[in-house]
């Protein structure tokens, strides 16, 4: 049992919830995400960072230029110049602010008295204009656990990445809260329980995006003597508490490392050895096609570079990384060697061209010159890291939770006016007219004292999307667990067995509904009715003229006096088996019914009147 | 407690936590924090309190940046249009680059190009350019013309930068490219079309050109800038990249990017077809009045005694039958009046329907193809230097600097 307290286990959280607003933060363009087929042109751009005044670059930006990049955008009919950066913004989106202020006072948050929206430095390509917009709206709420949510901000949605440099404007402008605690959780599982409940908070404004991309985490994580590392774009709430026992694991491993690397009087040898002659003859087919094989001499960190930091991740992938942002395919070491169809001979002979003595590592990268001169140089960077710790980074989320570094952390300085938009006041009139809405935990257990729903199907009521429409069911007289049932049970089901659920409207699962109440189709028919709905969706009428046409569809309405013809006429044919049973006939006789009915009459109806004449017949 | 200043630390105490913060400014009764998370706030001035006032640090000594000499020399004039600036992200005031030092370390690339020296004329938006200053930008390029450059580059915000480069090409003849060169996105950005658009500039400023020209983004892409006529060219998008378009005729050529390989059409002037000549007299006693349905003719009477008077008319070149006697009456009294289209594109022509024929009998100059800002920019011109009103009157309807295309083509 690892002891987090112990390691000095210091982890925040930061929360991206985009917003379902009618439209975009800083333009009039809907929150719609689009199929990149259905993009209506491609333009390109490049991306230069401005000198601030201190004369630098900042270092996270620095990083991204490394590589000269052309960034190329998809657009659509659902975008306008302000996403392609031909545009100043429009004012900020009042009810994506409004929507920012209701979670703002749900944790118990001020607000500023002014909101100023800044632009923030991000030259990756994800933003046309180079920046982020970003709003500090409220600061200093609270958590349960007594832990702190220090800031929330309201921004701009990041265009989403195609593939490499290329990115689909769709989703860039749509407004996004960025919810920040403080660094007050010591236990993997309390940032999950934290993350958890934001969440809840979030979707119990019932004004927020749901599906997958719509939520990111972002986790704070270090531990004493460490280093603060961000990691980036965690989706799966239930991969959390891995992801933070992962990354204290690496920490932990780091840090021997570099007091076996100490121990060792380890140390980077700072020349670049052009090894290109020694693989002119290789079966690595990596090593044979590339113009230049250059190596680093690691002394004394033989064995510790293919030393595992974390499942599937070594000392040796943090330098891969490393090189990688050189654009090169990755790096050999000598830890892992002979492999890769490098041959032991070829390894003794690089270790002997470069001096390398048994204690050391070397490692080499393959690539044109100019980006194997880098990635060297990158390879070396690394080293040095690994003598002084763990470098402040920020990473991403790998599957099953490892991470892989991205880039260093962004330095504060990298924020300036958006001097396009005006500020926005919030009176103390917006603040108190902002509502609070029933959180879903209070909901769900409303839904078991007043409706008498099962704790489980409740809370999976209050969680679901389709939280609204069982609302406004009960409110219109339907049976909460007759709604309850049909919205999570039935529609799920048909959805997994392939019927179209989807494309049954709401106000027609209502009409459904209340057709079923009425006693207009029986409750057994409504798998066949959602799947007939689903048949003909989109094709005219009214939700209840669509809901009667499906119920004539599914068979003639069939009357009380047929029903009881059915019944006295099956009855009758297995005369002698209902004599012999009595009323323990009731259960297979029912079984013969329903099937003529076809679920076209309320099982109930059909068992009552079974009974009736069971018990005419047996009296 | 002292007057704040921007600079100052402050303490910032809202809703039960205080931050630490930037001192930025104080704007409507609020002051301004940047906290240290960057994020800038407004906030009342009671929830600020002074904690201290850090040592003013110098500003970063930028050191100048060294030239190769054995590139050609180009001239940089600016007059307030910005092609680099610089971000403070302590306090996010954003400046503007004019010295040759801070725009090479702004963009490189163009060391690469040429060596660089600069002048600054004029620091304004160019919505404040007057008359006057087009007059000392013609001196100042006819100087470094004299001195020996290879080109020059004129740095000037989009909005009137067409006004001033027809300008320019009116009162100056130049064996070398003169660029007018600006940026539609803002320098600060990491998107701003300023760095390419300065690198093209200088493409064409050391290629084989003699013209007066406007270089600007072709596309919205970062693919290519276009070469246009000065007095052709006209800003016709409000807040694209590619806002500025020749009109009635092709661009003179094209840069394209990251290449910086120059393409020249036949029509454009070549290098060292003209000699350096400078005729920087401007009659500003001339205007340009745009028409509309309704419009009183009494808004005449504001230009009473005025040179010259260049009307956008509608459609072929009409104003209201109304305004006929009016304009009469000012062109005997020694208006020039000339009637351009507020079409844009087209030809006046005032020889089809009973008004235009009005018009010309009234005396009014038929401004042909010319575009109605070209036009007052040649009127003030041809009125500042040729005193006789008949061959004033002939010069308006002849080709002077590429502003009157012979024949309209599709």
């Amino acid at each position: 049992m690892t002891d987090y307290k112990k390691l000095g286990l210091k982890a925040g959280i930061e929360i991206h919830q985009q917003l379902d607003t009618t439209e975009k933060l800083f333009c009039r363009c809907p929150t719609c995400l689009r199929e990149t087929a259905e993009r209506t042109g491609e333009f390109h751009r490049y991306l230069r960072a401005t000198e601030s005044e201190l004369g630098e670059i900042d270092r996270a930006a620095r990083e991204e230029m490394k590589l000269v990049r052309k960034f190329c955008y998809y657009t659509y009919d659902t975008v306008c110049l302000v996403e392609h950066d031909e545009e100043p913004p429009a004012p900020m989106n009042p009810e994506a602010l409004e929507v920012c202020l209701t979670i703002a006072k749900m944790l118990e948050m001020t607000p500023v008295e002014q909101v100023h929206t800044m632009r923030k430095l991000v030259i990756d390509g994800s933003n046309t204009s180079g920046f982020q917009r970003t709003a500090l709206v409220a600061l200093s709420g609270a958590l349960p656990g007594g832990c702190r949510v220090e800031t929330i901000c309201l921004e701009e949605e990041a265009a989403q990445r195609v593939e490499d440099e290329t990115f689909s404007l769709d989703r860039l402008g749509i407004p996004l809260v960025e919810i920040t605690t403080a660094p007050c959780m010591h236990t993997p599982e309390a940032v999950q329980e934290v993350a958890a409940h934001i969440g809840m908070v979030l979707r119990s404004t019932g004004r927020v995006k749901r599906g997958l991309g719509t939520i990111r985490q972002d986790i704070n994580v270090s531990i004493a003597d460490g280093a603060r590392v961000e990691i980036k774009g965690v989706q799966d709430l239930d991969l959390i508490a891995e992801v933070v026992r992962r990354e204290v694991e690496r920490q932990t491993n780091l840090l021997a490392i570099r007091g076996e690397l100490r121990a060792r009087n380890a140390r980077v040898d700072h020349t670049v050895v052009d090894v290109t002659a020694l693989f002119a003859g290789t079966k690595s087919s990596i090593l044979k096609k590339a113009k230049a094989v250059l190596a680093v001499r690691l002394c004394g960190f033989a064995g510790l570079v293919g030393k595992e930091i974390q499942p599937g991740r070594r000392l040796g992938s943090e330098m891969s990384d490393y090189a990688k942002k050189c654009g090169v395919g990755g790096i050999f070491h000598t830890d892992e060697l002979p492999a890769y169809g490098v041959t032991a001979e070829e390894v003794a002979h690089l270790r002997e061209f470069v001096g390398a003595a048994e204690e050391d590592c070397v490692v080499i990268v393959a690539a044109g010159r100019e980006r194997a001169g880098c990635a060297a140089e990158q390879v070396m960077i690394r080293a040095e890291m690994a003598l002084s710790g763990v470098p402040e980074e920020t990473r991403k989320m790998l599957e099953e939770g490892s991470t892989a570094y991205m880039r260093p952390l962004p330095g504060a300085a990298r924020m300036y006016p958006e001097t396009d938009v005006f500020e926005v006041a919030i009176g103390e009139e917006l603040w108190e007219s902002i509502k609070i809405p029933e959180l879903l935990t209070d909901r769900a257990e409303r839904f078991v004292r007043e409706f008498g729903l099962d704790e489980g199907l409740a809370r999976q009521v209050a969680f679901s999307e389709r939280l609204a429409l069982f609302e406004k069911a009960v409110a219109a007289g339907v049976r909460p667990t007759l709604a309850a049932r049909t919205l999570l049970g039935t529609c799920r089901e048909l959805a997994r067995g392939g019927v179209g659920v989807g494309r049954v409207t709401e106000e027609e699962i209502l009409a459904l509904l209340s057709a079923v109440e009425a006693g207009r189709a029986a409750k057994e028919a409504i798998p066949d009715l959602l799947t007939e709905l689903a048949r003909t969706a989109g094709s005219a009428g009214a939700p209840g003229e669509r809901v009667d046409a499906a119920i004539e569809a599914m068979g003639p309405a069939v009357s009380q006096a047929d029903v009881e013809e059915i019944v006295r006429r099956i009855v009758a044919e297995r005369e002698a088996f209902a004599r012999e049973k009595g009323m323990g006939a009731l259960g297979p006789l029912m079984g013969v019914v329903m099937q003529e009915l076809r679920g076209s009459v309320d099982g109930k109806v059909i068992s009552e009147t079974l009974r009736r004449e069971l018990q005419r017949l047996l009296s | 407690m002292e007057r704040l200043e921007t600079g100052d630390l402050v303490r910032y105490a809202n809703g039960g936590t205080a931050l630490t913060g930037t001192y930025i400014a104080e704007r409507d009764g609020m002051a301004v924090v940047k906290l240290e998370s960057g994020y800038n706030i407004g906030t009342s001035l009671e929830k600020i309190e002074f904690v201290e006032r850090p040592a003013r640090q110098p500003p970063a000594c930028a050191g100048v940046v060294v030239q190769n000499s054995d590139l050609p020399d180009l001239a940089i004039i600016s007059t307030g249009g910005t092609i680099a600036s610089r971000v403070d992200y302590r306090t996010g005031a954003v400046m503007s680059q004019f010295s040759a030092s801070d725009i090479l370390r702004a963009i490189p690339e163009l060391g690469d190009i040429a060596r660089y020296r600069d002048r600054q004329i004029a620091s304004i938006l160019s919505e404040n350019m007057q008359p006057a200053l087009w007059r000392e930008l013609a001196r100042a390029i006819y100087d470094e013309i004299r001195a020996g450059v290879s080109g020059v580059i004129v740095t000037h915000g989009t909005d009137t930068m067409a006004y001033s480069a027809a300008a320019i090409r009116f009162m100056l003849k130049t064996p070398v490219p003169v660029v007018f060169v600006g940026s539609q996105r803002s320098a600060d950005r990491p998107s701003s079309d300023n760095a390419m658009n300065a690198l093209c500039s200088a493409a064409v400023a050391t290629g084989d050109l003699g013209e007066v020209t406007v270089v600007m983004h072709a596309t919205t892409n970062d693919d290519r800038c276009a070469v246009h006529r000065a007095t052709r060219v006209r800003k016709m998008h409000t807040s694209r990249r590619d806002a500025f378009q020749s009109m009635g005729m092709e661009p003179l050529g094209y840069v394209d990017y990251p290449s910086l390989s120059v393409t020249l059409s036949d029509e454009a002037v070549r290098r060292g077809t003209e000699e350096p000549e400078l005729h920087d007299n401007l009659e500003e006693r001339c205007a340009l009045l745009h028409f509309y349905p309704g419009m009183p003719s009494s808004v005449l009477d504001a230009f009473e005694g005025y040179a010259g008077l260049v009307i956008s008319g509608t459609g072929l070149g009409h104003v209201a039958t109304a305004w006929i006697p009016k304009l009469q009456e000012m062109i005997e009294d020694g208006t020039m009046v000339v009637m351009t289209s507020q079409c844009l594109h087209g030809r006046v022509c005032d020889r089809v329907y009973n008004t235009g024929r009005d018009l010309l009998s009234a005396g009014v100059v038929e401004g042909e193809d010319m575009l109605p800002e070209a036009a007052l920019v040649k009127q003030m011109w041809v009125l500042g230097n040729e005193p006789d009103p008949e061959r004033a009157r002939t010069l308006m309807q002849t080709d002077l600097a590429g502003e009157i295309r012979r024949r309209s083509i599709l």
